[in-house]
């Protein structure tokens, strides 16, 4: 329980997966212009990871592990979380429109988006079971959430404010982004449990 | 060939993935902490995207349309995997400092754009040369971005210190903030002398798909991207013309007004001459008067 507790942590704060790792930088940076919007990608991201690396961990524990099929985990990973992405959005259709009202705009975003794999390959080169796995995919993209709605926020703010005219735009956003890396680079000081 | 060659150049200088086009942000900040990490992340790129571009070329008739995106990702994954291979055999080092970043090749935009953008279209020997030059921009993009932070968060290029012992390194430059900090410099310096790139322009953030930073999006909306940079640049050149012909058309003006001043100097001399004339006659009337 306290190793699971302190990969979560270490997912969601200390390594977070855009502002260290920097993947899936490009919702990140695309899809955070209001706070409404940031979170409903960050929920569709959290859905998406935790499904994703379950199966995947699955997938190379019986299957590609067993068979020693191991280096075919790039090639098999990436179509197996396409694939899912889509299944996902039919089923969210089929089953809840609210949801899917909700998500599914940001489903197709994420097909190949390299967080989704980026954590699927970490599950697999820390050698985490089924349940490491999952929490840690959870938590990453809790991470990620965090991150996105933080971004949004500050945009949001940042809306009408004299910015100078070169560093309209983008330029601003990737400041504000680089300010927030520095405020989590202080988690990576944090000790749980001493 | 010498078409080959413009496709080349094309990649290198004038559509360059990292300065123009803005694809692949997430290996371009995250490898860039040194010039050598920059280097091997740039050719390993390179290696995959020459050998992809080769391969979907000349699958090119074969590859069904409307599969060709699960055929592609299968291309480059099957690259990627070899490649990554190879660099654990003979560069182990390299791959243990470029880690996670390697099998993220596969979701690399610049990949998957040329292959929908360029590859699925044309001969092999051009898809070729446009790998070539898309692979060595990008390397060129992520080597001076390494450089740059190499210097000023190390003090040193290549791992050979350059600057004077008195240098304080700015650490955070090699740091995870620090990438954000320079690739903003990088936007705002594009914004300031206007120069072509995804992310400044009149195209807003929403309408380029990913914000113009599709660091993992499929290869149709980069492809959107690719035309939308297009159809802006088109502008652009349209409004230098239209700037420029304003000029010669101001310059024509004043030519004519120029004349025309001339013209009613001419006009007021000789309406002058004619009151002075009418002056001198008038005096001579009140006379008689």
């Amino acid at each position: 329980m306290k190793e699971l507790l302190l990969i979560s942590v270490g997912a969601a704060l200390v390594n977070n997966v855009v502002l260290s790792q920097f993947l899936g930088l490009c919702p990140f940076l695309g899809v955070s212009k209001k706070i409404k919007t940031a979170s409903g990608m960050g929920a569709a991201v959290i859905f998406v990871i935790t499904i994703a690396s379950a199966v995947t961990s699955l997938i190379y524990d019986t299957l590609l592990a067993r068979f020693d099929l191991d280096y075919l985990k790039t090639i098999v990973f990436i179509l197996v979380i396409a694939a899912l992405v889509q299944l996902v959005e039919m089923i969210i259709k089929k089953i809840s429109p609210a949801l899917y009202a909700a998500l599914g705009v940001y489903l197709p975003l994420i097909t190949t988006n390299c967080a989704v794999l980026g954590v699927a390959l970490t599950n697999v080169q820390n050698s985490y079971g089924l349940l490491t796995s999952t929490v840690n995919g959870f938590a990453t993209a809790v991470g990620f959430a965090i991150s996105i709605v933080i971004l949004a926020g500050i945009r949001e703010r940042m809306e009408h404010s004299d910015i100078p005219k070169a560093f309209q735009g983008m330029p601003i956003v990737l400041i504000a982004a680089g300010l927030m890396a520095i405020a989590f680079n202080g988690f990576s000081g944090l000790q749980i449990g001493g | 060939m010498k078409q080959g060659l413009k496709q080349f150049w094309n990649g290198l200088i004038k559509e360059n993935p990292t300065f123009v086009l803005m694809l692949g942000m997430c290996p371009t900040l995250a490898t860039t902490t040194s010039a050598k990490n920059a280097v091997g992340m740039g050719l390993t790129t390179t290696v995959v995207l020459v050998l992809s571009n080769i391969l979907i070329s000349l699958l090119r008739k074969v590859i069904p349309n409307k599969v060709r995106i699960p055929a592609f990702i299968v291309v480059i994954a099957s690259f990627v995997t070899m490649v990554e291979f190879l660099l654990k055999a003979y560069l182990p080092g390299l791959n243990k400092s470029l880690g996670i970043y390697i099998p993220l090749i596969v979701v690399n935009c610049i990949i998957l754009g040329r292959a929908e953008a360029f590859a699925y279209k044309n001969p092999v020997l051009l898809s070729m040369f446009d790998g070539l030059g898309m692979g060595l921009g990008f390397t060129l993009g992520l080597t001076s971005i390494g450089v740059f932070r190499e210097l000023l968060g190390a003090g040193e290029i290549f791992g050979i210190r350059v600057m004077p012992a008195s240098y304080e390194p700015l650490a955070i430059f090699v740091m995870a903030p620090g990438a954000f900090f320079v690739l903003a410099l990088l936007t705002a310096l594009q914004n300031k002398f206007k120069a072509p790139s995804a992310t400044n322009g009149t195209a807003k953030a929403e309408t380029l798909v990913c914000g113009g930073n599709c660091a993992g999006c499929s290869g149709r909306e980069c492809a959107a991207n690719h035309a939308l940079l297009s159809q802006k640049k088109e502008q652009l050149l349209a409004e230098e013309a239209a700037r420029k012909a304003a000029l010669v058309k101001a310059a024509a003006e004043k030519k004519a007004a120029a004349a025309k001043t001339a013209e009613n100097r001419v006009e007021t001399a000789d309406a002058i001459n004619a009151k002075v004339a009418e002056a001198k006659a008038k005096p001579d009337n009140k006379e008689e008067n």
